[in-house]
């Protein structure tokens, strides 16, 4: 039979690399992922930021062409992935979570043997120097440990010479230590000029990583930019925390209400997210002497990048918010 | 030129040459597929060593019983290999990943499907030459083509009886059970390790609705001492043949790439429990 031939895919610089609008996808009365919108430009590492249930595996599948989507238009290297033919899988490469990988074979067999389907592939011992396997070519892969079967993954995903990767979150169950060594492998992959889409519940791996961030919460987008931007209007703001005074707790009220800034309670602390912590250190201090307390582990800080995430995902589900005129109690 | 794929059938040959490797590499099931009919073999030889099964007439036992453990064969390395071997990868996500290359889907299905009737030749062929080379089994050579004739037509319909239950078992891990509680007790009514001089009714019924009989009865054909002219057995072919196509169907509407526990998950557990 002859070779057949594939029809030209290369991307155009001015067209996006993942263009999604509106899209919509429920599971049953379950609403996964709704209007959602967002554009990935060649070359950037862009990142799907939420907690788990947030909707970001969804929307991945989506684009990868593995699930149907209800409403919206996607586009991913100028196709919909709906119609996910060959020639569209083989601009793409996927790393998915927790995959299995033929335990009998070498992990250079497996690399030539997922390489062969593609119509360009990368040479296997560059393929393996890049994930950091240099060396282990030739052990077969039930012999490997978890971070090493992660390379394979990666490794995998990256042998068709992929305009386009896709990173299911990557570095989910490692140690400190493995997950920095991924978030290195990555970097690297920025230098070969390669379009990365990755998800991931961590702000700090993103931080670290991704040129643009996404953050979806519930199927939503509540937040999108750099993470510059995104540290932006919060990193401006002043996180002042003391431990909250449970026993004055009845004579908040006035004290909230005199406040600039916003006041919330999380893991016993009391904060105070603010613009003007000169003023509000001084309603603070000034309520806390007329009353004779002491202000226990008194901080003074800028919010994390992690804090602005917190914040934006709801706190992460440990928290009230403090009306004045309505404390919560305890 | 850069942007071209790899030929169908060139991308076929090497997925063959990757499950035979698979199959080389897991020493279970070969031991499953190959030695256990093998044993079975060599014990109805020691069993029927001394036994005059055809009085006056110069035919050995194993004339009877080892073209049926040949089919045997056969079965296991298709419907019971494919069946299980499938389901397992499927448990592990390894389905998942081919999913996510080009390799067209076909081309994967033809290479679990070449590799398991390369095996099925491979031990039906070692089966047989036990049985010509230590037991006196015979054959005519002018029936050697239907012999042929009727292996291929089971092969193909056992190997996509195979997918079917790879497409229906819930998991991975009860593949093995499904395919042995379908297989063995069909096999028994179906003569292939023994031939019931004198079957109740229902058994014999019970045996006709199912592939494995038409195949041994349709292969013994060949090496029946008795049968005088053509070996060919167009009927029972013809009903082989809609059992295969019946499991056509089922793997074609029932096939999943992804783990029964979902999306992704459940690789670990499937890994260490294989067979």
């Amino acid at each position: 039979m002859e070779p057949e031939a594939a029809k030209p895919t290369g991307r155009v610089a001015d067209v996006p690399a993942v263009a999604v609008s509106n899209l919509t996808r429920s599971y049953g009365d379950v609403l996964a992922v709704e209007d959602l919108s967002f554009t990935v430009e060649p070359g950037e590492v862009f990142a799907l930021l939420g907690p788990n249930g947030a909707g970001k595996s969804t929307t991945l599948e989506i684009l990868e062409g593995h699930r149907r989507r209800d409403g919206g238009s996607v586009e991913v290297l100028g196709r919909d992935p709906a119609d996910g033919d060959r020639e569209f899988r083989d601009r793409i490469g996927i790393v998915l979570q927790e995959v299995g990988i033929e335990r009998e074979l070498t992990v250079r067999e497996v690399l030539e043997h997922y390489g062969a389907c593609y119509t360009r592939r990368l040479p296997v011992d560059d393929v393996l120097d890049l994930v950091g396997l240099d060396g282990l070519g030739d052990r077969r892969t039930h012999r490997m440990s978890g971070g090493q079967k992660r390379r394979i993954d990666l490794a995998t995903g990256l042998i068709g010479d992929p305009d386009l990767l896709f990173l299911d979150e990557p570095t989910t169950g490692f140690d400190p230590s493995a997950r920095r060594q991924a978030w290195e492998m990555v970097d690297g992959l920025r230098s070969l000029g390669k379009t990365i889409l990755l998800t991931s519940h961590y702000m700090d791996e993103v931080e670290a990583l991704a040129d643009r961030i996404l953050v979806i919460v519930g199927g939503r987008v509540v937040a999108t930019g750099t993470p510059d931007e995104l540290r932006g209007g919060a990193d401006r703001d002043t996180l002042i925390r003391v431990r909250f005074p449970a026993e004055a707790s009845g004579t908040l009220d006035g004290l909230l209400s005199a406040l600039v800034g916003r006041a919330s309670v999380r893991n016993g602390m009391l904060e105070v997210r603010t613009p003007a912590p000169t003023a509000d250190l001084h309603h603070l201090t000034t309520w806390a002497v007329e009353r004779s307390l002491e202000l226990d582990g008194l901080e003074v800080n800028r919010p994390t990048l992690e804090d602005v995430y917190l914040d934006l995902i709801g706190h992460g589900g440990d928290s009230d918010d403090l009306e004045a005129g309505g404390p919560a109690g305890g | 030129m850069a942007d071209r794929f790899p030929s169908s059938m060139g991308l076929l040959a090497r997925q063959v040459g990757y499950q035979n490797r698979l199959f080389r590499r897991t020493a279970i099931s070969a031991f499953f597929t190959l030695a256990f009919p093998l044993i079975f073999l060599l014990l109805f030889g020691a069993i029927f060593d001394d036994i005059d099964v055809a009085p006056g007439q110069a035919v050995a036992a194993a004339q009877f019983y080892a073209p049926g453990l040949a089919v045997f064969t056969a079965v296991s390395a298709t419907y019971t290999n494919i069946g299980i071997t499938t389901a397992i990868y499927r448990d592990e996500g390894i389905l998942m990943r081919i999913r996510s290359t080009p390799l067209p889907r076909w081309v994967y299905m033809g290479g679990i499907v070449g590799s398991a009737v390369a095996i099925a030749v491979v031990g039906s062929l070692v089966m047989l030459a036990v049985g010509f080379g230590l037991y006196g089994l015979e054959m005519q050579a002018d029936r050697i083509p239907a012999a042929v004739v009727t292996f291929v037509v089971g092969v193909a319909s056992f190997s996509l009886l195979g997918l079917a239950l790879a497409a229906i078992a819930p998991s991975g891990q009860s593949a093995p059970a499904l395919a042995q509680a379908t297989i063995l007790p069909v096999a028994f009514i179906s003569n292939v390790f023994v031939v019931l001089p004198d079957p109740a009714r229902w058994l014999d019924i019970a045996g006709d609705v199912f592939p494995v009989k038409p195949f041994v009865e349709a292969f013994y054909a060949a090496f029946d001492p008795f049968r005088t002219g053509s070996a060919w057995e167009p009927v029972l072919l013809v009903r082989i043949a809609a059992w295969g196509l019946f499991g056509a169907i089922v793997a074609v509407r029932r096939f999943r790439w992804e783990p029964s526990t979902g999306t992704g998950s459940g690789g670990g557990r499937g890994r260490r429990s294989r067979r």
